[in-house]
């Protein structure tokens, strides 16, 4: 690397205090000055924690026990607390995950970002410091005069506080700033906005930058360089470019085949399984459990970093081999019988959420055997008009029609028949099953409600099970034993048990990582194919509606601004709201096409 | 799946089937919790089989009042020439009954309370909360003194004040716990399918709020023991002349420089029937809030 390195790790380990497991091993990783290195992986890879201990922090129960990291040529894991506290903040700088949470919010923001400077001695009085918050504001593209700076945290939006975040982390001219999943709580148009600002201001002052994301999407348009992470090592990493296009590790290939693009209609493939988790780790190779190229070697012994180019390094006995991934299921053909009625009518529908009204007028169908995705941003009004289609949420008005029959406000005064024929699958599958049941007697308790008897149901169970991938041992287990992605697939083994007509998913995905993600998709394609299925998915997240949905509907401020088969809106989107949505939507595809 | 779904390694071999630790066993690894079931068994064994044991009856007359030494006792006599030790192996029973039979009824009622106040939310929750606000304001005791004196020392009054004044409290914990629990995910799931309100507080709801329940009951057990001894100190016997832990104390304590052992053994006998509750509604809060579970793991 001929550039200045501006950070620089090596051999990084961190274990678990005590227990002597490694949660990070063999970490080595250098960021020149003004460039990004993202840091991909799944929850649990350990990305957050390599990204605390460039703070020189570790966790409590965790400690960093050998390597070096040094900014600047400037060792930092010997320093005092007393050292370590001076210089963050002001030569290396964190920005959380959820700004909303990490302001103070009895502080205003003026004098939270003033409070950094002046803790730290930047600049020489107190006007060339209130400059500085004025100049910072600036850079962070908000605006700077008084009244801006004297309001609170919450007097502000969720994009202009992660932009504090931001002002007061570039405040004071770091070295080195560890951005940790900074835009996952915002919006496409905020976080394009939010990490075109991070970019420039890198770029600007010379700032190595460590992002800390799952996004690959993101990653692809922000980061120089990219390292992917899997169970606590560095599997591959290199320039972005390289990452994307010429993937050697076959985790890396898994990722980016998993990864929903706007720009491509290439379905999503998913991975079962998930990594092992610190003290249950092979001796092998960690991936070698879920590899398909795996060979004896990879299980003996975990393979050293080599070199496939200049700058790209992997881990990888196997690495380059193995055919292109490919999905096994062919895609989705609907049947376009237009003589059967919608499974779902949803007629000039009014809701409101607590007095104010949310859901303007919305009118469209779930036509039988396809799938409609209802897009949009948070605050759109998609969450209350999917609960009142449940019978979850009933302030509203207008018609909802199952099967061409008028539903009740309310689940409660809907005939049992009914209720059973619209499930609902929540958002989140680590709230949505009771802790205390089984699983195999949450998916049979809808069939016990319809009346069946309780071997009928737990036989029904049983095979619902098998069907949503999971086998019939998956019964007798509670969900605090399961995954994220097990437990999602046992709440669409609930919905389904009783053959609804009519799916309702929430942001099913949105709580799972992007592998897990794949895998819930390719079921929702497979069960659509083979059921039948009339689904409504309800989403946040563009992309991933290619892989899935056959019909958009674009909801923005509680109102329908266009809708239409998916091929055709996702390409060729008629209202500028829609192309904006599009436009601000990170793409792998158009960031490596644009480079 | 695809060509690339391998099944998960853990599906070929389940893991055996383990129901997640339950508070108690949690709790159970704490030694704070271990000294309190050895206590309570203790004392809750000589309320319950102490008659049985009692050298005299509860109310012979053995010897000279407040004497320490008297043939045939081990502890002496009381203010009216009873043996000690067999008034105090008599005098739990009646305070331990009421003590449970009370902090059951109340933890019914304010379970139901609660649980109601919780799912239904708005006016129906305003109502019960702040009456029994309205209710708490009064204190215990006094309450209870109040209502004696005017029906009388009767054991049912005794158990229904007990159970009203406690119940607001229970009441409180329970909507404090559920709270957050009507408003996850499957008990939206649980309305989706039109199971009935009774089904969702009952199976939903109250599995979910036990850990923090259990303590609250342990916790009103303690207070309830405590305010009937007072009672029984205070003289609301059930009975004349009956045995019970709280009326010696009051009784004896005039001879408490002359014979100690009156007002001692039952003072005793009462704080470790408390101190044991006591300890098992702490180790109890510890495991369900999660406080030493890193530390009960290993």
């Amino acid at each position: 690397m001929s550039e200045h390195v501006t950070l620089d790790i090596r051999d990084l380990r961190i274990e678990v205090d005590g227990t002597g497991n490694d949660i990070v091993d063999e970490v080595t990783l250098q960021v020149p000055r003004g460039q990004v290195l993202g840091l991909v992986g799944e929850s649990g890879s350990g990305k957050t924690t390599v990204g605390l201990a460039v703070l020189g922090h570790a966790r409590k129960g965790v400690a960093i026990s050998s390597g070096s990291i040094e900014i600047n040529g400037r060792a930092l894991l010997s320093r005092s607390a007393k050292d370590l506290r001076a210089m963050r903040g002001s030569l290396v700088t964190y920005v959380p995950q959820d700004p909303s949470m990490s302001l103070n919010p009895a502080l205003r923001i003026g004098t939270q970002i003033l409070e950094v400077l002046e803790h730290h001695g930047f600049g020489s009085s107190q006007q060339e410091r209130r400059e500085r918050v004025e100049q910072v504001m600036t850079e962070v593209a908000l605006p700077n005069d008084r009244d801006f700076l004297r309001r609170y945290p919450h007097q502000l939006s969720g994009g202009q506080q992660q932009r504090v975040g931001l002002a007061m982390a570039f405040a004071c001219r770091p070295a080195v700033i560890v951005l940790d999943e900074p835009t996952t709580g915002l919006d496409v148009s905020t976080q394009s906005h939010v990490l075109a600002t991070v970019r420039d201001l890198c770029h600007q002052h010379g700032v190595a930058a460590l992002y800390v994301t799952h996004d690959l999407a993101v990653v692809a348009n922000l980061a120089d360089r990219v390292a992917v992470m899997y169970a606590g090592r560095i599997v591959e990493q290199g320039p972005t470019k390289a990452i994307f296009d010429n993937a050697q590790h076959p985790y890396t290939r898994h990722l980016t085949a998993a990864a929903p693009d706007i720009n491509s209609d290439e379905p999503v493939i998913g991975l079962r399984g998930r990594a092992p988790a610190p003290g249950k780790r092979p001796a092998g190779c960690a991936f070698a459990l879920r590899c398909e190229l795996v060979t004896d070697e990879c299980r003996e012994q975990f393979p050293v970093e080599r070199p496939v180019l200049r700058d790209h390094l992997v881990r990888c006995f196997q690495a380059g081999r193995g055919e292109r991934l490919t999905p096994a299921q062919t895609p989705v053909s609907v049947r376009r019988d237009s003589e059967s009625a919608p499974a779902l009518q949803i007629r000039h529908v009014d809701a409101a959420y607590t007095g104010h009204q949310v859901v303007h007028d919305v009118t469209f169908d779930v036509p039988r055997g396809q799938c409609v995705a209802l897009v949009g941003e948070s605050g759109s009004g998609k969450t209350t008009l999917t609960r009142s289609v449940g019978g979850l949420h009933r302030e509203w008005n207008g018609e909802i029609l199952l099967d061409g029959v008028a539903l009740a406000r309310s689940s409660r005064d809907r005939p049992t028949a009914q209720r059973l024929s619209i499930q609902y699958v929540f958002q989140n599958p680590y709230s949505s099953l009771h802790p205390r049941r089984t699983v195999g007697e949450s998916v049979s308790r809808p069939l016990r409600v319809a009346g069946a008897s309780a071997r009928e149901a737990s036989h029904a169970a049983a095979e619902m099970l098998e069907r949503v991938s999971l086998t019939a041992a998956y019964a007798s287990r509670y969900p605090d034993q399961l995954s994220g992605g097990e437990r999602q697939r046992v709440a669409i083994a609930r919905a389904l048990v009783c053959k609804p007509s009519v799916l309702v998913c929430d942001e099913v995905t949105s709580a799972l990582d992007v592998l897990v993600q794949a895998a819930v998709v390719e079921l929702l394609v497979g069960l659509q194919r083979d059921l039948g299925l009339s689904m409504l998915f309800v989403t946040h997240n563009l992309p991933l509606v290619r892989s899935l949905a056959q019909q958009v509907v674009v909801l923005a401020d509680g109102k329908v601004v266009e809708a239409g088969p998916t091929e055709q809106v996702l390409t060729r989107p008629e209202q500028e709201y829609t192309q904006r949505l599009l436009a601000d939507t990170p793409s792998i595809a158009a960031a490596l096409a644009a480079d | 799946m695809s060509t690339v779904d391998t099944p998960p390694p853990t599906a070929a071999t389940p893991q055996p089937v383990r129901k997640p630790d339950g508070v108690f066993k949690v709790a159970l690894r704490m030694w704070r919790t271990r000294i309190g079931v050895v206590l309570l068994v203790i004392l809750v064994g000589i309320a319950l089989f102490g008659p049985y044991f009692a050298p005299y009856g509860e109310q012979e007359f053995v010897g000279q009042p407040n004497t320490r030494h008297v043939e045939g006792t081990l502890l002496g006599t009381d203010y009216f020439g009873q043996d000690v030790l067999s008034r105090a192996l008599h005098g739990g029973r009646s305070i331990l009954l009421l003590a449970v039979a009370s902090t059951a009824l109340a933890l019914v009622f304010g379970v139901a309370i609660g649980l109601v106040a919780a799912y239904n939310r708005g006016r129906l929750d305003d109502v019960l909360m702040r009456s029994m606000d309205i209710s708490l304001a009064f204190p215990q005791l006094l309450l209870a003194l109040v209502a004696l004196t005017t029906i009388g020392p009767e054991p049912w009054l005794i158990v229904a004040i007990v159970a009203i004044t406690t119940t607001p409290r229970i009441a409180r914990i329970t909507r404090g716990a559920a709270v957050p629990v009507v408003e996850r995910d499957f008990v939206g799931a649980a309305e989706a399918l039109g199971e009935s309100r009774t089904r969702i507080l009952w199976s939903e709801l109250l599995p979910n709020v036990s850990g923090p329940l259990l303590v609250e009951a342990n916790l009103r057990l303690t207070y309830s023991i405590g305010l009937i001894a007072s009672l029984g100190f205070l003289g609301f016997a059930t009975r004349v002349n009956a045995a019970d832990w709280g009326l010696m104390v009051n009784e004896n304590r005039i001879a408490l420089s002359v014979q100690p052992w009156g007002t001692v053994l039952p003072a005793i006998a009462i704080a470790l029937l408390t101190v044991g509750t006591g300890l098992i509604a702490d180790g109890l809060s510890r495991a369900s809030a999660g406080i030493d579970r890193a530390k009960g793991d290993q």
